[in-house]
């Protein structure tokens, strides 16, 4: 057990894994970056389409629906049919992720915009503020906790499958993982299983602080705010959001 | 992954009909790999949701634990195993019963405690213990959102079973897609992938079935 934890040392001190195209450096870039895309693709795609369902109160039952059809969806169906579609690469891993980063996105953004108390936008009416007003100063700012919350499930999800790009020769972390099962080294195996890790834990707590830093004082747990009638979230504060992808 | 001849059909149709033994077999093994891993997880959860439903303290604790599992994505969990377990369907099932306990376990505890408080009362009035009032009153008016969870469980384990039996821990359609590769044959790739789909998409909807089958007084609206 020492002698492999030594070898997995070893593997990690050893300077050729750690320049070329095949080193870390390059297979982590290469993961950051289509996790990276994909999510600011999908994002492009999928908020404004929340906002607007969200807004709107239309297509609830559409917007809800997305995100049960794409968590039954595996991951690695898509991303090697994309793959049978696309030819292997870059292109079926960014098509692939994208996808499947969609649904996270757009049923949280339209839940959470769903979910600002009716009174608080009747008051704002009441102020005089136009829809668009209503939008852009009071539902928004209400949801940002939620609207973040849906960008990192799918963000935890992509750096997930993007672990899977490796299966459609893509250079990610996962590649180490695919040569050290095909040719049984566990040390490269374990190594890279090591980074995947990381990477995935760094995501998922990094994000989850990001996301407690974005959340106005107002809608916090108990905050003096909330007391005094601020901003109140009515839909879950604990989406329960499940990745498929892992 | 060999770059697979542009000229093959997605399907090709009388091989899959001269082929319905292996096509079965890999269908088999990858819902028996799925049940196992969502009946041995559900084992597991109902005792751990118990215990973060009656005390509160330990809430923290086996949720962080359950998510820092949940958090590692599949391949990587396989990858550690393999040097203990090797390529075997232990490893598979190792990593398939580490997803669901997160899913399991929170959608116990929520379905738990979504009973109303006056129907607790009622039953405990009625002269229910601790016990009988578990069994009889609040997991059945639990049991929607833990069928909920169920589901979820599930689907998620088909796509992971799939990704198991591609590096070749334990059997399924992964294997059918890595056959696929390896003899550079299309249909055995688009079939491995569109049948984990049908998979998950047809065990969910039974699933739905089961959930308005046992709880019909959902659906009354009582």
């Amino acid at each position: 057990m020492f002698h492999f934890l030594g070898n997995v040392v070893d593997w990690f001190g050893n300077g050729s894994h750690w320049s070329g195209s095949n080193g870390v450096p390059s297979l982590l870039l290469g993961h950051v970056e289509i996790v990276v895309y994909s999510l600011l693709i999908a994002a492009v795609v999928a908020l404004p389409i929340g906002l607007w369902l969200g807004h709107t109160g239309r297509g609830g039952f559409a917007a809800i629906n997305v995100t049960n059809v794409g968590r039954a969806l595996p991951a690695i169906a898509v991303l090697i049919l994309a793959a049978q579609w696309l030819g292997i690469g870059r292109t079926p891993a960014l098509v692939a992720l994208t996808l499947l980063s969609v649904p996270p996105i757009l049923t949280n953004c339209y839940t959470a915009i769903r979910g600002v108390a009716p009174e608080d936008k009747d008051a704002a009416r009441g102020i005089g503020m136009t829809g668009m007003q209503i939008l852009t100063r009071v539902e928004i700012p209400a949801s940002i906790p939620l609207i973040f919350a849906g960008v990192r499930t799918a963000a935890v999800q992509a750096v997930a499958t993007a672990t899977l790009a490796g299966f459609v020769a893509y250079n990610c972390l996962g590649t180490l993982i695919n040569e050290g099962v095909s040719a049984n080294d566990h040390t490269e195996l374990f190594a890279g299983a090591l980074l995947v890790v990381a990477l995935a834990l760094i995501t998922e707590y990094g994000l989850g602080a990001v996301q407690a830093a974005i959340t106005p004082a107002g809608l916090r747990a108990g905050a003096a705010g909330r007391r005094r009638g601020g901003l109140r979230l009515r839909a879950a504060d604990n989406p329960i959001v499940d990745p498929t992808a892992r | 992954m060999p770059v697979l001849a542009d000229s093959q059909p997605w399907i090709q149709w009388s091989w899959v009909r001269s082929h319905p033994g292996e096509l079965w077999h890999d269908v088999a093994q990858h819902l028996d790999l799925t049940l196992i891993a969502v009946a041995v997880g559900l084992v597991i959860s109902l005792p751990l949701a118990l215990v973060v439903w009656r005390w509160r303290r330990w809430e923290t604790p086996i949720y962080g634990i359950e998510g820092v599992l949940f958090a590692i994505p599949s391949l990587a969990l396989f990858a550690f195993l393999i040097p203990i377990t090797g390529l075997t369907s232990t490893t598979a099932e190792i990593g398939l019963v580490s997803y669901t306990l997160l899913i399991l376990t929170r959608n116990i505890v929520t379905g738990l405690r979504d009973v109303p408080a006056d129907v607790r009362d009622a039953a405990e009035g009625l002269g229910y213990g601790a016990g009988r009032r578990l069994l009889l009153v609040e997991l059945p008016l639990a049991l929607p959102t833990i069928i909920a969870g169920i589901r979820i469980a599930v689907v998620t384990t088909i796509g992971l079973v799939t990704i198991a039996s591609l590096i070749g821990a334990g059997g399924g359609l992964g294997f059918l897609i890595q056959q696929g590769q390896q003899n550079d044959f299309k249909t055995q790739v688009v079939l491995g992938c569109l049948l984990s789909v049908v998979l998950a998409a047809v065990l969910d909807g039974l699933l739905v079935g089961v959930q308005r089958a046992v709880t019909p007084w959902v659906r009354r609206g009582a």
